[in-house]
């Protein structure tokens, strides 16, 4: 499974931008066709991104491109981009499992022969794209992550959207536990306010509380905010080396049960700690985990 | 092909980008560039060439092409010469990549 701690967001018509956009760090860029381009500038933006996927190089960052709605410039965009290779496409404003089902088909006609299959994130940003959540995850099996899209979310809701982000405690939850539900992974909306440091911290230490695997993000400066967070901190490698060496002990003693500091290692503790080690070993935080 | 060509324009005076402007050709006809580069010296016959290279396989024989450049990569001078030559009608849609 890739990691997606971060997607960064990169204007479709800004060369200056898209040109550097692999320097960041980001696990994921996300090169914008959609709200970042004025829709007098749609056909430049393709082709401009088109022409970055092909020739520039954005290291270890997933190329990820969102696409425009299919009732605006989705299928345009679909075959102009599909046969530049990108990793995956942002699908904005998905609404059902058919949106998807119709994405994929333009997808796969615009795939050339021997070409690694495009992902799909799928952008649920509408009451009607929450309700929907599992059976958008479900639909097929391109479909890698679902990402909340508070601002459109809150819009269609008449809600005012809040940097503590109370008004999206519920659809947080929803989008985590369908994603989970169909084995994808959820990605964070972005925190907007790109000044502010401290909020972007708080808001994301809550949505790794959530259970999200990630967060998009809206200025390079985000980045590092947020791997700060998701990256595991040296006390949570330590306890997880901890928890592997006491299942090791007992199972070396014949134990059937481990148990670390007085209390029982069961099976979550057991995932979580491996989860940890394998996140650590990733991201080259400490070598010397066996 | 001269008659059929708009007036059209493509990209921005950003850093990084490239502005082109496309019309018409002159009345001695032929393929007339006019390049305007922050690194002018350094690569204008190499901006040149990846301009008149794409007119070329298009077949486009008379043109006007105004171009100012600042700072383009290879790639961006290729994408917004596409979108410029789509808007002034040269190329169709699904020829532009």
């Amino acid at each position: 499974m890739e990691l997606r701690r971060s997607m960064l967001f990169i204007p479709g018509n800004s060369p200056g931008m898209l040109q550097n956009g692999g320097v960041f760090g980001a696990d994921a860029v996300i090169l914008d066709l959609e709200d970042a381009v004025a829709p007098n500038e749609k056909d430049a933006a393709r082709i401009l991104v088109a022409h970055a996927l092909n020739n520039v190089d954005y290291g270890a960052s997933e190329k990820v491109v969102r696409i425009n709605p299919l009732d605006t410039f989705g299928h345009e965009d679909i075959k102009a981009i599909v046969p530049c290779e990108p990793g995956a496409l942002m699908v904005p404003k998905v609404q059902t499992a058919e949106d998807i089902k119709k994405v994929v088909e333009l997808v796969a006609a615009a795939e050339r022969t021997g070409q690694k299959a495009v992902k799909i994130v799928a952008l649920l940003e509408t009451p009607q794209g929450i309700h929907e959540a599992y059976n958008i995850a479900k639909a097929d099996q391109r479909v890698v992550a679902l990402a909340l899209g508070a601002e459109d979310y809150t819009a269609a809701l008449g809600a005012k959207r809040t940097k503590e982000g109370t008004e999206i405690f519920t659809v947080r939850s929803m989008i985590v536990n369908a994603a989970s539900a169909a084995g994808i992974q959820s990605i964070d909306t972005p925190f907007t306010d790109a000044n502010d440091e401290e909020g972007l911290l708080q808001d994301t230490i809550v949505a790794k509380q959530f259970g999200f695997k990630g967060k998009m993000a809206i200025n390079p400066r985000q980045v590092d905010v947020i791997h700060g967070v998701y990256n595991p901190s040296d006390t949570d490698i330590e306890w997880a080396q901890q928890v592997i060496e006491a299942l090791r002990k007992a199972e070396a003693e014949g134990s059937g049960v481990a148990s670390l500091n007085g209390k029982m290692v069961d099976a979550p503790i057991v995932s979580r700690a491996h989860n940890i080690i394998f996140l650590a070993q990733l991201l080259g935080l400490r070598k010397e985990i066996e | 092909m001269s008659s059929l060509i708009k007036t059209a324009q493509a990209g921005t005076l950003e850093s990084g980008d490239i502005m082109i402007t496309i019309a018409p050709a002159t009345t001695e006809g032929g393929v007339l560039l006019d390049l305007d580069s922050i690194v002018l010296a350094q690569y204008g016959t190499a901006i040149r060439k990846t301009i008149l290279d794409i007119i070329s396989e298009l077949g486009v024989t008379d043109i006007y092409i105004k171009a100012v450049d600042r700072g383009a990569l290879d790639c961006t001078i290729k994408a917004r010469t596409l979108t410029a030559l789509g808007r002034a009608g040269v190329v169709c849609e699904g020829e532009l990549l």
